[in-house]
């Protein structure tokens, strides 16, 4: 065998069960959303019907989409503000400050990025119980009895539930990120701006944050993408959209429609939707952070 | 005179700093820990107040839920899920990752795009499609020979699982081995290895931290996934976090808390005790390819 020909059967040795394995079971079912996106299919019967784009228009008028829509897109900007707010902060503080204990805040910080969805959801059920949940029963304790609410079974505030349980899970995960970035910042920075009085709050906003923008820009289309996909996760195992819609989001709403309803037409058209939105709204708010990189 | 005053606000921001750090490691260690505490509890105590400590080592929840709610079964599903997923992940990412990072050839270009492309696919759209594409196979299957292969298999479940992983891992790998200079291969050519040669006893041997990273993380994603396991495997053959959802559902209709929270340690346990051994690794590791699903 020549050279040439067994340097070929090795590339293809090598690659072809990857790309094989990528095509049947990662492409092949994207291509599938979209394409069945246009059907009307219902049932396991298999009955499918061509209707063109007449899932988009039912779409556009069903107010339970919309509602989860709306939930979708306050779930995304909460968790985006809190967690960025937190894990800048106690990141800036891990790696700029003498911290004792450093490595143990980091580690713990952390736990909740390894834990299963579903133990988040039975731990934020525990904590959310309205009788013996540990949230209820610590206000109980410190008389703060009207503070005391049934945070999974009040309309008004579950979204905010749910979002707070995010929250938890994503700060260690985002933190440990901006760390390694603001770990490469030259030590030498801080030591000139301390020498010239800037204080503590100063070098963040004229140091830190401007090094380290490129690495939030990242992490800003990160808390889209993974807020709609945590989001449906947390939520199907933790309430299944309840009470009465108000917790309903992007793909739990997709899964109820596709896997429960067995509208696959109707639930892959809701996932065109919500695929197009995520990329659309990355692609802006990345376009409208950008600043001029600064090099150091 | 200000030099006092900076020396107290310097302290107030010191005091303030702490304040904040204990609070977030207590919001996290205390629910974690509560659990712990739970599953050790009879069912009498979850009435009154959930902060007293269990009254004793009540381990009937841990027999309950393993044998009853058949947790034990599903942990077995789950081990082997995730070794076999993390076996096919290996043999499939490494010889693919080496070559589309070290040669050049015909498309090679193009197929690095394309698997990159599979970074943004995410799984939770795709599930009802696999879950169609398997159930089809199944019912070609079943007109030929009458019997079902394709969906609750959990080998099957394994093989979509190292699919699903195949993007990211072989990015994570490639980027690593790009970085290694031609030199190995010269070397390994003059002492006249052939291709397979090298790779196998040269160049994935190298590659060993990029592995462990790759283990790490991938180990954690294929234990605790259940969208996919859920929609792929309906029958009675449960993943645990699948049947911990079952076991969640069940003991709060039956107001039984203990199994509940039992179930949830055998969950999280054994990727707790992961963590505490290679913690260092994974912070670190994750640096190298931040990417989340």
């Amino acid at each position: 065998m020549s050279k040439k020909k067994s340097r070929a059967l090795f590339i293809f040795i090598c690659i072809s069960p990857a790309i094989l394995l990528f095509t049947v079971f990662m492409v092949v079912p994207t291509i599938e959303v979209f394409r069945m996106s246009l059907y009307r299919w219902g049932g396991l019967s298999g009955s499918k019907q061509f209707v063109g784009f007449d899932n988009f228009k039912i779409l556009w008028n069903d107010t339970d989409f919309i509602q989860s829509f709306q939930n979708s897109v306050l779930l995304i900007v909460l968790v985006a503000i809190i967690t960025l707010f937190f894990a800048v902060f106690f990141a800036a503080i891990l790696t700029r400050e003498n911290i004792m204990g450093n490595n143990m805040f980091r580690i713990v910080f952390y736990i909740p990025n390894i834990l299963s969805i579903v133990v988040i959801a039975g731990i934020f059920s525990a904590v959310y119980d309205p009788e013996d949940g540990l949230l209820n029963s610590i206000f109980g304790l410190l008389s703060l009895d009207s503070w005391e609410q049934m945070w999974l079974g009040n309309h008004d505030i579950v979204i905010y539930s749910v979002a707070g349980a995010l929250v938890w899970q994503a700060i260690g995960y985002y933190m440990v990120m901006y760390m390694s970035s603001m770990a490469s910042v030259p030590a030498s920075f801080y030591e000139a701006a301390s020498l010239e009085g800037a204080g503590k709050i100063k070098q963040f906003t004229a140091i830190t944050l401007p090094l380290i923008w490129n690495n939030i820009r990242t992490t800003l289309a990160f808390y889209i993408i993974s807020t709609i996909n945590l989001s449906f996760l947390l939520v199907k195992a933790m309430t299944g959209g309840g009470p009465g819609g108000t917790t309903e989001v992007f793909l739990s709403y997709m899964y109820k429609q596709a896997y429960g309803n067995s509208t696959y037409g109707y639930g892959m058209a809701i996932g065109v939707v919500v695929f197009t939105f995520s990329f659309l709204l990355a692609a802006i708010i990345s376009r409208i952070t950008k600043r001029d990189v600064l090099e150091y | 005179m200000k030099k006092t005053k900076r020396i107290s606000t310097d302290k107030l921001f010191k005091s303030f700093i702490y304040v904040a750090l204990i609070g977030l490691a207590i919001s996290i260690i205390i629910p974690v820990a509560w659990v712990f505490m739970a599953s050790l509890k009879e069912n009498s105590e979850f009435y009154g107040n959930p902060w007293a400590l269990p009254d004793g080592f009540y381990i009937q929840n841990f027999v309950e839920a393993f044998i009853e709610a058949n947790m034990g079964q599903y942990l077995l599903n789950s081990v082997m899920v995730t070794a076999l997923a993390l076996l096919f992940l290996l043999v499939v990412a490494l010889p693919a990752a080496y070559v589309l990072s070290r040669f050049r050839f015909f498309a090679s270009g193009l197929l690095n795009v394309f698997v990159k492309a599979g970074l943004f696919i995410n799984v939770s759209y795709i599930a009802v499609p696999i879950f169609l594409l398997l159930l089809g196979w199944d019912t070609q299957l079943r007109a030929l020979m009458g019997e079902d292969f394709f969906l609750n298999n959990r080998v099957m479940l394994a093989l979509i699982y190292a699919s699903t992983a195949l993007p990211f891992t072989i990015f994570l790998l490639s980027s690593y081995f790009e970085t290694l200079p031609s030199d190995f291969e010269e070397a390994a050519n003059i002492d006249g290895a052939g291709y397979f040669r090298t790779m196998f006893s040269v160049m994935l041997p190298m590659a060993k931290p990029s592995i462990i990273i790759v283990v790490l993380f991938n180990f954690l994603l294929f234990w605790n996934e259940y969208i996919l396991a859920l929609t792929i495997m309906p029958g009675d053959n449960k993943t645990l976090p699948v049947g911990l959802l079952n076991l969640m559902a069940a003991e709060r209709a039956a107001v039984n808390y203990g199994p509940m929270y039992a179930g949830m340690v055998i969950v999280m346990l054994p990727t707790l005790i992961l963590y505490m051994i290679v913690q260092k690794r994974l912070t670190e590791g994750m640096t190298v390819g931040g990417v989340k699903g």
